[in-house]
């Protein structure tokens, strides 16, 4: 008889059938709740802390707004911001800025990262690039940094297959310049000086020609400086001195000509905190 | 009004059901009457028909549907790689020639994460919002959802590895997709992340397509390996809230698949290709309410039952617009 037939697979009961799609679904919300929960483990252990772009909102409210969708990344002229992957956690498709690979130089004048976001996630309430608070420089290297060992600079910074670029004003207000296309010769080293965007803009600013014309895209404030040191010996020695007018924006970092950066942005600190 | 509301339950997971007579016109009746009486319609005949047609007629709306999906995505591409700006963004937020868009799921994970209201997202939402309300709510899911494409290529081979007899398909309760949807909805509350958008493939995917590959393209690897050895279409019809957000807005629009009970064979073709076939429960012989029914909320007007109907009894409709059948 076919019934008994081993063979022939047997027909489930109901009950039965019923138990296991319970039994099914019970796992598939376990292992897609559970999946998703892990998502929050990057974040709760702040495994990877992120330059943000300009205006971004403090790091969980930032997350919080972000809708991941990446518009702040299609307008920036330097192609800065990036989408964070996977392993950010909560952090997964929000922008981030890797400074050394390539800093916002702040040459679109406007904000535009912060213009294009959707949900405000970058404030909208700042308007200026000296309104930024990204983070703040900091000298982490002293003993690497050229300025510090009274060298200069000669030739091109990061080498010829780096392909960062920054908008040098007065060869092209529109184009931004790649790095490697723009050799230095400095009697002593301060690149982090005379490429920051806060220090560009307020030696335009006296000189009488603030960027776009406009006296209140002049930073009040100054960023960064290079201050002489006696060192006894017959060289001069600098300092490059990080002040309260500093962004975080990252080009320091960016352009130290060191293998290492002597100079890094400490992410989201305050020029408060840090001088306390 | 209480068919509507039964539809928005069988949405939400509650198996179809038959519908009780007092529910039925007594003009369907009288025609569901007639074709149990005279078994006019000859089985094999019909089964027949039914088969030729599927492997002769062409999937127009098929096509349609893969073109707009294709189009759309390579359109936020393009706006970006070539720089000509139309369609900037992501599926989760964008502007259409500068006018603000916002995935009606992601605008609202992020107001729950988020707990403040911006104008530009509340325009987004309601752009749309308007827009879906006219185009049929789950529209969305087969026209523009990238990973909608690709789980249809994986439903393919699905089928053709359960044909032969290499696997089983394995259905979940379909109320695990309610539940899911109140789960991110009290988890981006709670936690005040948008913790869905982690997993989500239309997200994923969509970024991934317009900014470069990542690691979470492995996540949405793996859904597709479970969607084509295990459960068809497992994400789409027991997971996803970003469906379910436009099944809502599917039980407002005037967009929908209307179906007419007069020539149908009641074979049943139209629910073997339908990703929700709950939609399609009319078309069991006996059960539509009226001459002409209209198909739930949870249905994604992807055309699929249109292309198979050798009877023409399924098709779209726009309330107002065309005249049924």
């Amino acid at each position: 008889m076919s019934e008994e037939s081993p063979k022939k697979p047997q027909r489930l009961s109901r009950k039965e059938r019923e138990r296991r799609e319970f039994l099914r679904t019970s796992a598939l919300v376990a292992g897609v709740g559970g999946f998703s929960l892990l998502q929050l483990i990057p974040t709760l252990t702040d495994a990877a802390p992120r330059l943000r772009p300009p205006g971004a909102l403090d790091e969980k409210e930032y997350l919080s707004s972000c809708i991941k969708c990446g518009q702040c990344v299609q307008v920036c002229p330097v192609e800065a911001i990036f989408l964070a992957d996977m392993l950010d956690g909560q952090g997964q498709g929000a922008a981030y800025i890797d400074a050394r690979n390539q800093a916002c130089d702040f040459s679109c004048d406007g904000l535009q990262c912060v213009l294009a976001c959707p949900t405000g996630a970058l404030t909208h309430e700042i308007n200026y690039s000296h309104e930024t608070r990204m983070g703040i420089a900091r000298l982490d290297k002293p003993a690497q940094c050229l300025a510090v060992k009274g060298e200069g600079f000669f030739g091109i910074t990061r080498g010829a297959e780096y392909n960062g670029k920054l908008r040098f004003d007065e060869i092209d207000r529109w184009n931004p310049i790649a790095l490697n296309q723009h050799p230095f010769d400095l009697e002593v080293c301060d690149l982090c000086v005379r490429l920051c965007p806060i220090e560009i803009r307020r030696t335009q600013c006296e000189v009488g020609k603030p960027p776009s014309g406009d006296i209140n895209q002049c930073p009040p404030k100054p960023a960064i400086e290079l201050q002489k040191i006696e060192n006894g010996r017959d060289t001069v020695s600098y300092v490059p001195a990080v002040l309260e007018g500093c962004v975080g924006c990252g080009v320091c970092e960016m352009v130290c000509p060191t293998d290492e950066p002597a100079i890094v942005i400490d992410i989201r600190k305050q020029w408060s905190e840090v001088n306390a | 009004m209480r068919i509507g509301k039964y539809c928005i339950n069988v949405m939400l997971g509650k198996s179809p059901t038959k519908t009780p007579p007092a529910q039925i016109s007594e003009e369907a009746k009288a025609l569901h009457q007639k074709k149990k009486e005279s078994g006019e319609i000859d089985k094999v005949k019909a089964r027949e028909e039914h088969e030729i047609y599927r492997e002769t007629h062409n999937k127009k709306w098929r096509t349609r549907r893969w073109a707009t999906i294709l189009f759309i995505n390579l359109l936020f591409v393009a706006s970006y790689a070539l720089d000509i700006q139309l369609l900037e963004g992501a599926l989760t937020a964008s502007r259409f020639l500068g006018f603000h868009m916002a995935d009606l799921n992601s605008a609202l994970q992020v107001v729950l994460a988020f707990k403040t209201v911006l104008i530009n997202l509340l325009i987004g939402f309601v752009t749309v919002l308007l827009m879906w309300i006219l185009l049929g709510g789950r529209t969305f899911c087969s026209w523009v959802c990238p990973y909608h494409l690709l789980s249809e290529f994986a439903e393919m081979v699905h089928i053709k590895l359960v044909e032969k007899k290499i696997i089983k398909n394995h259905l979940f309760n379909r109320k695990a997709r309610t539940w899911f949807y109140i789960f991110f909805a009290v988890l981006a509350f709670a936690t005040g992340y948008t913790v869905y958008e982690t997993i989500s493939p239309t997200g994923i995917l969509s970024r991934a397509l317009i900014y470069g590959p990542t690691v979470a393209l492995l996540w949405v690897a793996f859904l597709l390996t479970v969607e084509i050895f295990y459960s068809r279409r497992a994400w789409c019809r027991y997971v996803c809230p970003i469906g379910l957000t436009y099944g809502f807005v599917g039980t407002i629009t005037p967009m929908k698949v209307n179906y007419n009970v007069v020539d149908c064979h009641h074979e049943g073709d139209c629910r073997k290709v339908c990703l929700v076939p709950h939609v399609l429960e009319w078309t069991i012989k006996g059960r539509s309410p009226e001459i002409n029914v209209e198909l739930g909320p949870d249905c994604t007007r992807c055309g699929m039952c249109i292309d198979v109907c050798p009877t023409d009894s399924l098709n779209f409709h726009f309330k107002g617009l065309s005249t049924k059948k």
